[in-house]
């Protein structure tokens, strides 16, 4: 029961997680119509990470280094940077069913998007993303504002999010009914709904940076979220500054979460589900449990997306969509478990 | 010196929950807070604990004045326990002993030495060592009392805060807890109803009421009854053995005693 040998001993976990996420992303991207064997994945990465000719045709090639790769990758860091937002939410806000999305930047981002598409501000993807992220700033500014004018609380935070979330669900509405014609409302929809169709590697680059920062703010404050178990009283008797805690995990997961919103729109469920699977296998302290669940994040989103490009093929599941109906019936399988443990 | 609050005010919503009170604990010893229910007995161990700032007055530990302390230093002297602390997290006994550590630990470093022995030793002494590996959900109250207890000597500290420790624990369980910290040699704050209990365990009583302080001193000085009557508006009859207080409650109407527990005037 000693702690260095327990320590070195998770290692080789990780050490597998992280194969096991590398498979699954090589595996993911030969699935699709074009057919393509894991050889030429890895002689094709390979070849542009050296910087060398392609060893493919230029479609093929194209295929891969274009579309499949940034999108799976994509998909992987949303997955894991979803993941890490609902531990730290879930255990800062001391609420089981928090997730990224409780503080309403998603709400904020789809408001944000839609007005660009509506009043066609700008034009293309860019612009989009650039409205999603002022949008999600906005709501969680208005959030935080609001709960620090109630008194500042942390059941605050939630009850604003809430409201929040509800307001600008309203507004996103509001506005595709008044101003939207049937196209724009099918595009705006879909984006809703969540996509990971349009990756790009700009976005996985920025989202992997800001994934990687957020990440490290997070294991860095790991033994004080432990310490918010028994409420925030508790955790300030235990040494923790709480007030400063607080806010800068909020808004690390507030970033992380609006940076993702923006690239992919809101992919609902892996947020709420993933750290509860994680807790269920590797327990609740957060220094094993941060990278469990971002790993399992990512491994769930790669075969998830995946799936969404190809169960109704040529047709796109929206993989928003699909994260609430396997993320439904997962959630109740780990509540039911972890109900009869206790 | 150790512990002090100086004059210390504080208000919630327009009303004065202390009044300034002026608080000394002696090193080593335990010190009771009594007092009704709002006499603001929670508000000053929550003072004493920095994790409510006085609007007026200062607390000190060993003469330094608390805002100007690091939350992490206070934490490593300064251990408390709440009236009633729960989690959602699905932890082990152990895992709450282990929060303790948690002043002690440096972010990235792993469990030292010391930070074994004092979870050990804190497990030993609350008797838990067997139930290390127990879900804190299926513990009783009583249980949870003495884990939280376990995970406040876990910090190693020099004084300990309990705000009515005995709450929800049958008569054994109470006096189990009492004996545990008094024989401790650190400095303890606890808040109690049971005024039998404080005259039994605690070398000094200081007794509160709207917020001010009635009396300090022994129990025996300051366990009377006509402080009871004035105080808690029940008459009593005291006794004494071998120097320590005895109080017997008496009903309204006689001088029937009725019954033993002192709770009766929570």
């Amino acid at each position: 029961m000693s702690a260095v040998p327990t320590r070195l001993r998770t290692v080789p976990w990780y050490a597998a997680g992280l194969g096991l996420l590398a498979a699954s992303v090589a595996a993911a991207i030969t699935i699709g119509p074009a057919s393509i064997g894991v050889g030429e994945v890895w002689r094709t990465v390979w070849a542009h990470l050296r910087g060398s000719e392609p060893v493919l045709t230029p479609i093929r090639d194209g295929i891969i280094w274009h579309l499949r790769l940034p999108r799976t990758l994509l998909a992987a860091v949303c997955g894991a940077g979803l993941a890490v937002c609902g531990v730290v939410l879930q255990s800062l806000l001391r609420n089981p069913l928090a997730d990224p999305f409780v503080l309403g930047v998603s709400s904020g981002a789809s408001t944000g998007a839609v007005l660009v598409v509506v009043l066609g501000v700008g034009g293309g993807a860019l612009s989009l993303s650039a409205g999603a992220f002022a949008g999600a700033v906005a709501a969680f500014a208005l959030v935080l504002a609001l709960s620090r004018l109630l008194g500042g609380q942390l059941d605050r935070v939630v009850l604003c999010g809430v409201a929040a979330m509800q307001l600008f669900s309203a507004l996103t509405s509001f506005i595709v009914l008044t101003a939207a014609d049937a196209e724009t409302t099918k595009g705006v929809l879909f984006w809703l709904l969540g996509s990971l169709a349009s990756a790009s590697w700009t976005e996985v680059a920025v989202a992997a940076g800001v994934l990687v920062a957020v990440l490290a703010v997070c294991l860095a404050h790991s033994r004080a979220l432990d310490a918010f178990a028994f409420g925030e009283d508790a955790a300030a008797a235990l040494g923790v500054d709480v007030a400063r805690t607080r806010m800068v995990l909020l808004c690390a997961t507030a970033l992380l979460t609006a940076v993702l919103v923006s690239s992919t729109g809101a992919i609902g469920f892996v947020g709420l589900v993933l750290p509860h699977a994680a807790r269920a296998v590797v327990g609740a302290g957060h220094p094993r449990l941060l990278p469990a669940a971002a790993l399992a994040g990512a491994v769930f989103l790669v075969w998830v997306d995946t799936a969404a490009r190809s169960v109704i093929d040529p047709q796109e599941v929206p993989v928003g969509v699909l994260t609430s109906l396997i993320g439904v019936p997962a959630f109740v399988v780990i509540l039911h478990r972890t109900r009869t443990r206790r | 010196m150790t512990l002090a609050a100086d004059r210390v005010t504080r208000a919630a919503g327009g009303h004065l929950l202390l009044d300034g009170v002026t608080v000394a604990c002696a090193p080593g010893t335990t010190l009771g807070l009594l007092g009704p229910n709002g006499a603001g007995k929670s508000t000053l161990l929550r003072l004493l604990a920095g994790l409510l700032a006085p609007d007026t007055g200062v607390v000190t530990l060993d003469g330094d004045p608390l805002p100007g302390l690091p939350r992490r230093a206070i934490a490593r002297r300064v251990a408390v326990v709440e009236q009633q602390a729960d989690t959602q997290v699905d932890l082990t006994v152990l895992d709450v002993v282990r929060l303790g550590r948690t002043p002690h630990r440096g972010t990235w470093s792993a469990e030292s030495e010391e930070d074994r022995t004092a979870v050990r030793e804190a497990l030993a002494a609350t008797g838990l060592t067997d139930r290390a590996d127990q879900s804190w959900h299926t513990l009783s109250g009583g249980e949870r009392q003495r884990v939280h207890l376990a995970r406040a000597l876990a910090q190693r500290p020099r004084e300990l805060l309990l705000d009515e420790p005995t709450n929800h624990l049958d008569i054994a369980h109470q006096l189990d807890l009492l004996a545990l910290v008094a024989a401790l040699p650190i400095t303890t704050v606890v808040a109690l109803h049971d005024l039998n209990l404080a005259a039994m365990f605690c070398d000094h009583l200081v007794v509160l009421r709207g917020g001010r302080v009635v009396i300090s001193g022994p129990p025996a000085d300051v366990l009377t009854e006509p402080l009871i009557a004035d105080v808690y508006g029940v008459r009593a009859h005291i006794t004494h053995h071998e120097g320590t207080p005895h109080v017997r409650f008496l009903t309204a109407q006689g001088d029937q005693a009725v019954g033993k527990s002192s709770t009766r005037t929570a």
